[in-house]
C-alpha cells in the first residue's frame, strides 16, 4: 500500500487507486468473526472493569431538535454523576451536542469533560464548505474541544473521493485545537469494502478518530462495521505508527452490548485502545444500563429503573 | 478361407490399441483365438504389463484433455464413434457371428443394440450432470453446488459376452464422463473389439483416451489394479471370484473405486446410472453470499 | 488493567455419567464380554467411566439383532414412519443438547464452544434432513424402487463422535437399514446416550445397535458375513486394511479417509476473512479435521505480510479447558495423538522448517500442544505430505495460479481445499481444478446435512450427506 501524505495535495486518481487497492471485506467471514467475538463470556472482576471503562468511554448524547438549555443542563449534570447514589461511579468521557447549546454544556461541565459539538450540517452534510466550516468554527469558539463532523456521503457514493479528503483537511484546519471525530454513516455506506474506503480516507485526511453514524439512520452501528473499522485502524497504525480512536454510535442500548464492543477492541487492536482517549460510545439510553449493571454487582441484587436518573 | 471367387484373403493382423495407435504388443507374444467350433480365426497380440504400463501412461495424457472437453463435445465425439460403427455393421455382425457363434440375425440384433447403446450414452454427455449434481440448500448465507467430475483413468474388463455389446456397455459410460480407459477386451471372443478400436482410431477419439488391450486378464489386471496411477476398476468381465478378490485387494492400494462384476447382467435392458455414478467423483463448491 | 476474560465453565451438573457402561444391543444395554476398558478426560486425564468391549460373541449378537430388526420390522415399516422415528430422535437430540455437548467436551478435549454450536446442532439437523427422505428415496434419482441393503457396520473415529455417528446412522435409517456402530474407543460416551435417546425415541429394538470397543472390536464387526454393507471413517491405513478384508465379499464399501488440504490465499484475498478462515482451518477442533487446511499455500508477493498477521491473530487464541466458554483451543484427544503430533514437529524442525507458537500457558495435567505454525516448508517435508492432525500449519508459497493449483493437487490425498481471492472468475477456475471432493472458496470448514462430504484418491470414496449420499445406503435394480 503507497502511503498518502495527508498534507500533500491529493490527486482524484491517486486516491482511487489507493482505495482500490486496499483488501476487500468478505460480508459473510466478517459477520461471523464479529458473532464470534460477540460470545466471549466475560465474568466478576473483568465484568466491573468492563462497566466502568464502559460508562468512562461514553459520549453522553442528546441531538433533537427539541433540545433546550435545561434539558442539556440536566444531561451534563448525569453526565458528571452519572450514579448520584454513588459517587464512586466515574463520569463519562463528553457530552454531545448541537454547536449552538456547546456554552450551555460548558458551563455545566466547566473542563472536568469534553464538550464535543456536531458540525458541517449533521446529520445530512448537505450543504456548503463554507457552511460546514462556519458550523466548526463557531462550536470551537463557543467551548467545544471535540468536533464530530460528518462526511459528504453524496460525494463518496458517486466516486468523488477527493472531494471527501479535502473537506475532512479543511474541517481538521477549522477545528484548531479541537479533535475530529469523522462520522462516516455506515448505514448509508451499505458494503463493508465502502466502510473500510471511507475509513481510510478519514484517517489519511487527518481524522482523529473515526465515528459510525449519525444516531439518525438505521442501521447504526453494528459490530462487523466496528470490526472493520478497527481493522483499518491497526492496518493505519501498523503503517504510520498513529494510533486513530473509533467511536461507535447508535443502537447500542445495553451492557451487553457496550462489553461486546470491549471485546472486538480488544482482539483487534489490542489493548491499548481500551481507553476512552481512543474509543468511544456515541449513546444515551446505554448509560442507564451501565449504571444498573454497575449497581447489580456491586450490591449483589438486580436493581431497577427507579435507581437511574431519567437525565 | 476361399471366398467364392477363389480370391486370397488378405488377413488382419490383430495388434493392441494404445495411444490411438495399433502396436503389437512389445512382448511379442500373440494368442490364437478361435471360432465357436474351434477353427482357427486369428492371432491376436498378447498384451504385457509394459503394454499396459504404456497405456496408463497414454490414458493419463488423454484425460488431460478430454477431462477438460465440454459436455457437448463429449456428446459430439460418443455419437460419431456411433456413426463409424454403423458404417461396420456387416463387418460387426460377421465378427460376432465368428467368434459367438449365434446366428446372423442375432448378431445383427445385438450390433445394433451396441450403436444404439453408444448414442444413448451420447445423448447423455450434457445431461448426467443435472440429474446427479445439483445445488444444496445448506442453511447459511452460502452458494453450494455439487457437481461431478470424471475420476481420471479406469481400468476395466470387458465380458465375454455380449462381446460387443458388453464392451460398448462397459467403456461409453467411463468415456462419456470424462475418463480414459483401458480395456482388456474378452480373451475368447476379441474380434469385435479389435474392429471396435477401428471404429475409434478413425472417429474423433484422442489417442490414448481409449485404449483396449487384448491379452490375458489374470496376468495384466493385478499389475492395474496395483498401478498408483489407476484411479479405478471396472471388474463387470472377471467372472473368477479368486482374480476379483484379488483384483479388490490389490485396489486398496490406492483406494481405487472398484465397480464389482454384476450377476447375470442382461446387457440388452436399458441400464441405469450407476456406472455413471461408479466412474464420477462429485465434488461441492461452498461461496459466501455477500456484497 | 489487561482486559482478562476471567474463565466461564460451563457446569457439568447438566450431564450424568455413570460409572460403567454396557453394550447397547436391541434395544437394551447389555453387559459385553471382552476386556472393560475406561475413557479419560483428555484435558484433566481423570477416568470418566468404564466401558464393555464387545468380544466376538456380542458382535455376533449385535449383527443378529440388526438382522432380525431388519427382517421383522424395519424393512417393513413403511419410509414415512422410519422418518417419524428420525423426527423424534432429532427433537430429543436438540431437547438434550446441553448435555450432548458438555459430555462431548469431556470425552473428547473440544472446546464446549465448537461442541455446543457446531457438533450437536449438526448432529440434530443430520437427523432433520435424513427424516425427510424416508418417504421419497423413489425420487432422489436412484430409480423408482430403490431397497436398502439390510445390516450396515459402521466404525467411526474420534474426532467429531456424535456428529460422525449423526453422518453414519441417519442415511442408513433413512434408506431402510439397520445398523451396528462401533464409536472409537476414546469417545465412546455420546455414543453410548445416543442409545438412551433411542430408547426414548421408542426406536424398535435391533434397528441401532453401538458396541464399544477398540481395533479389534471393528474388525471383527467388518468381517462378519451377516453384513451388506461397510461405512468407515478414519485413517487412510486402516481404510486400506478394510477395503482388502471386504474384497471378494458382496459388502458395499465407503471410505471417508485422512486429507493435506491446501488453503490457497491469492494476493487480491479479502485478507482479514482469509486469516479468519487460515485460523478456523487448521486450529478449528485441534487441527483433528480430515478435512483440516493444514497447509498454506499463500501467493509470495503476500507471505511475508500475511504470516505477520496470521502470528499476531495466534496471540488471541485462548487454549485451555475445554468447558471454559472462552477457550478457541482444546486438549488433543489422547496421548497417542499427542506423541504423534510431537514427533512429526520434530520431523519438520529436523528437515528445516522455521518453527514458531504464540506464548500460550500449558496446564500441568492433560494432552495438549499450542498452535503451531511451520514457514519456509517445501512439498518436500514430511510436514507438508503426511497428515499431521494436529493444530499445525505449514506454509508454503506459489507464484502463479496453475502453480497454486499443482501444488494444492500433488498429493495421493484429496478431500478439501480452500480458496481465498476476490476474484470470482479466478474462485471458479481454482474450484474447478481442484482434485478435491469439497472446495471452500472465501470460507472454510462449513458442513451441512444437505452438502454432500467425501474425498478423491487416498482420501476415500463415497460421499455423506445430500442426495448422493444416500446411494451409499441404497441398492437399485440394475440390470447391468
Amino acid at each position: 500500500m503507497s502511503s498518502l501524505d495527508a498534507h500533500a495535495p491529493v490527486t482524484h486518481k491517486g486516491l482511487h487507486a489507493f482505495l482500490a487497492g486496499l483488501p476487500g471485506v468478505d460480508q459473510v467471514g466478517a459477520e461471523a468473526r464479529a458473532t464470534a467475538l460477540g460470545t466471549r463470556s466475560i465474568k466478576k472482576d473483568s465484568k466491573l472493569w468492563a462497566i466502568n471503562t464502559a460508562i468512562s468511554m461514553v459520549d453522553l448524547t442528546t441531538l433533537e431538535g427539541a433540545d433546550t438549555p435545561g434539558k442539556v443542563r440536566a444531561m451534563c449534570s448525569k453526565a458528571l454523576h452519572p450514579d448520584p447514589t454513588d459517587m464512586t461511579t466515574p463520569s463519562v468521557a463528553a457530552v454531545c451536542v448541537y454547536g449552538d447549546l456547546v456554552e450551555t454544556a460548558r458551563s455545566v461541565v466547566s473542563d472536568r469533560i469534553h464538550v464535543a459539538a456536531v458540525a458541517t450540517a449533521f446529520p445530512s452534510g448537505r450543504a456548503s464548505l463554507e457552511v460546514k466550516l462556519l458550523d466548526t468554527k463557531e462550536a470551537v469558539a463557543a467551548g467545544a474541544d471535540e468536533i464530530d463532523m460528518v462526511i459528504d456521503r453524496g460525494a463518496f457514493l458517486s466516486g468523488n473521493f477527493s472531494k471527501v479528503f479535502e473537506e475532512i483537511v479543511a474541517v481538521k484546519e477549522a477545528c484548531g485545537p479541537a479533535h475530529l471525530k469523522v462520522i462516516l454513516e455506515t448505514g448509508e455506506l451499505k458494503t463493508l469494502d465502502n466502510v473500510r474506503k471511507a475509513s481510510w480516507v478519514a484517517m489519511k485526511a487527518g481524522a482523529d478518530f473515526i465515528k459510525t453514524s449519525t444516531g439518525k439512520v438505521a442501521p447504526a452501528a453494528t459490530l462487523p462495521v466496528t470490526l472493520v473499522m478497527l481493522e483499518a485502524v491497526r492496518d493505519y497504525f501498523q503503517e504510520t505508527g498513529i494510533r486513530i480512536g473509533v467511536k461507535a454510535a447508535g443502537g447500542i442500548r445495553t451492557s451487553k452490548d457496550a462489553i461486546k464492543y470491549l471485546v472486538l477492541v480488544n482482539e483487534t487492536v489490542g489493548e491499548d485502545w481500551l481507553t476512552p482517549d481512543l474509543f468511544r460510545f456515541g449513546a444515551s439510553t446505554l448509560l442507564n444500563d451501565l449504571v444498573l449493571q454497575r449497581q447489580r454487582m456491586l450490591t449483589g441484587h438486580y436493581s431497577g429503573p427507579d435507581y437511574v436518573t431519567i437525565d | 478361407m476361399m471366398n467364392s471367387n477363389d480370391r486370397l484373403e488378405v488377413r488382419k493382423t490383430h495388434k493392441l490399441f494404445i495411444g490411438g495407435a495399433f502396436p503389437r504388443s512389445e512382448s511379442g507374444r500373440t494368442t490364437e483365438v478361435t471360432d465357436h467350433e474351434g477353427a482357427f480365426l486369428a492371432n491376436v497380440a498378447m498384451a504385457s504389463r509394459k503394454d499396459a504400463r504404456e497405456a496408463v501412461i497414454a490414458a493419463r495424457t488423454a484425460f488431460a484433455s478430454w477431462s477438460r472437453a465440454t459436455a457437448y463435445n463429449r456428446g459430439q465425439v460418443l455419437y460419431r464413434i456411433a456413426e463409424v460403427m454403423e458404417g461396420r455393421t456387416d463387418q460387426f455382425v460377421n465378427d460376432i457371428q465368428r467368434t459367438e457363434g449365434v446366428s446372423k440375425k442375432k448378431a445383427t440384433g445385438q450390433t445394433q443394440a451396441s450403436i444404439d447403446r453408444m448414442v444413448w450414452y451420447a445423448g447423455w454427455a450434457d445431461k448426467y450432470s443435472q440429474v446427479i449434481g445439483n445445488t444444496n440448500p445448506v442453511s447459511g448465507p452460502f452458494f453450494n453446488f455439487s457437481i461431478p467430475e470424471p475420476t481420471g483413468v479406469v481400468a476395466a474388463v470387458a465380458p465375454d459376452k455380449p462381446s460387443l455389446l458388453g464392451l460398448v456397455s462397459v467403456v461409453a459410460p467411463i468415456v462419456m464422463t470424462g475418463n480414459s480407459v483401458i480395456v482388456i477386451a474378452s480373451n475368447s471372443n476379441p474380434i469385435p473389439a479389435i474392429t471396435f478400436s477401428e471404429c475409434l482410431a478413425t472417429s474423433d477419439v484422442i489417442g490414448g483416451n481409449i485404449n483396449i488391450l487384448t491379452g490375458d486378464p489374470t496376468e495384466i489386471m493385478p499389475w492395474l489394479a496395483a498401478h498408483a496411477d489407476v484411479n479405478a476398476l471396472d471388474l463387470t468381465g472377471v467372472t473368477d471370484p479368486t482374480l476379483a478378490k484379488e483384483l479388490e485387494v490389490a485396489a486398496a492400494g490406492t483406494v481405487k473405486r472398484v465397480r464389482s462384476a454384476p450377476i447375470n447382467p442382461d446387457f440388452e435392458a436399458t441400464p441405469t446410472l450407476s456406472r455413471v455414478r461408479a466412474f464420477t467423483e462429485i465434488k461441492t463448491v461452498w461461496h459466501p453470499l455477500g456484497v | 488493567m489487561a482486559f482478562e476474560y476471567a474463565s466461564a465453565p460451563e457446569s457439568t451438573s447438566i450431564v450424568t455419567i455413570k460409572g460403567s457402561y454396557d453394550l447397547f444391543i436391541n434395544g437394551e444395554f447389555t453387559p459385553g464380554h471382552g476386556t472393560s476398558f475406561t475413557t479419560i478426560n483428555p484435558a484433566t486425564e481423570e477416568v470418566l467411566a468404564t466401558v464393555a468391549e464387545a468380544n466376538q460373541d456380542d458382535v455376533n449378537a449385535a449383527v443378529a439383532a440388526a438382522r432380525k430388526a431388519y427382517n421383522s420390522t424395519w424393512s417393513k415399516m413403511s419410509g414415512a414412519d422410519r422418518g417419524k422415528y428420525l423426527f423424534r430422535i432429532a427433537r430429543i437430540m436438540q431437547e438434550r443438547g446441553r448435555e450432548l455437548a458438555v459430555l462431548e467436551s469431556m470425552d473428547n478435549g473440544k472446546p464446549i464452544k465448537e461442541s455446543r454450536d457446531v457438533d450437536i446442532p449438526l448432529a440434530a439437523a443430520h437427523f432433520f434432513y435424513h427424516a425427510g427422505w424416508a418417504d421419497k428415496l423413489e425420487f432422489a434419482g436412484y430409480g423408482t424402487n430403490p431397497k436398502a441393503l439390510g445390516v450396515a457396520a459402521q466404525i467411526i473415529p474420534w474426532n467429531f463422535p456424535l456428529l460422525m455417528l449423526a453422518w453414519k446412522i441417519a442415511p442408513a435409517l433413512a434408506a431402510g437399514n439397520t445398523v451396528v456402530l462401533k464409536p472409537a474407543e476414546t469417545t465412546p460416551l455420546t455414543a453410548l446416550l445416543f442409545a438412551e435417546i433411542c430408547q426414548q425415541a421408542d426406536l424398535p429394538p435391533g434397528v441401532v445397535n453401538i458396541i464399544t470397543g477398540a481395533g479389534d472390536t471393528g474388525r471383527m464387526l467388518v468381517e462378519h458375513p451377516d453384513v451388506n454393507k461397510v461405512a468407515f471413517t478414519g485413517s487412510t491405513t486402516v481404510g486400506q486394511a478394510i477395503q482388502r478384508e471386504v474384497a471378494g465379499t458382496n459388502k458395499r464399501l465407503t471410505l471417508e479417509l485422512g486429507g493435506k488440504a491446501a488453503n490457497i490465499i491469492f494476493d487480491d484475498a479479502p485478507i482479514d476473512q482469509a486469516i479468519e478462515g487460515i485460523v478456523n482451518g487448521i486450529y478449528f477442533n485441534q487441527g483433528h479435521v480430515c478435512c483440516a487446511g493444514s497447509r498454506l499455500l499463500l501467493q509470495e508477493s503476500i507471505a511475508e505480510q500475511t504470516i505477520e498477521s496470521l502470528k499476531r491473530r495466534l496471540q488471541t487464541l485462548r487454549l485451555g479447558d475445554p468447558l471454559d466458554k472462552n477457550t478457541d483451543i482444546g486438549a488433543i484427544n489422547s496421548r497417542e495423538q499427542l506423541n504423534r503430533i510431537i514427533d512429526l514437529t520434530k520431523a519438520g524442525e529436523d528437515e528445516g522448517a522455521e518453527r514458531w507458537s504464540p506464548n500460550c500457558a500449558i496446564p500441568d495435567k492433560g494432552f495438549w500442544f499450542a498452535p503451531t505454525i511451520f514457514t519456509n516448508v517445501t512439498q518436500a517435508h514430511r510436514i507438508a505430505r503426511e497428515e499431521i492432525f494436529g493444530p499445525v500449519l505449514s506454509v508454503l508459497t506459489f507464484r502463479t495460479p496453475d502453480e497454486a493449483v499443482e501444488k494444492a493437487n500433488n498429493s495421493p490425498y484429496g478431500l478439501s481445499a480452500g480458496i481465498w481471492t476476490e476474484k470470482g472468475s479466478r474462485i471458479l477456475w481454482m474450484a474447478n481444478k481442484m482434485r478435491a471432493g469439497v472446495v471452500w472458496a472465501n470460507t472454510f470448514n462449513r458442513f451441512d446435512p444437505a452438502s454432500p462430504f467425501g474425498g478423491y484418491k487416498e482420501s476415500g470414496f463415497g460421499r455423506e450427506g445430500g442426495v448422493q449420499g444416500l446411494g451409499a445406503y441404497l441398492t437399485t435394480e440394475d440390470p447391468s
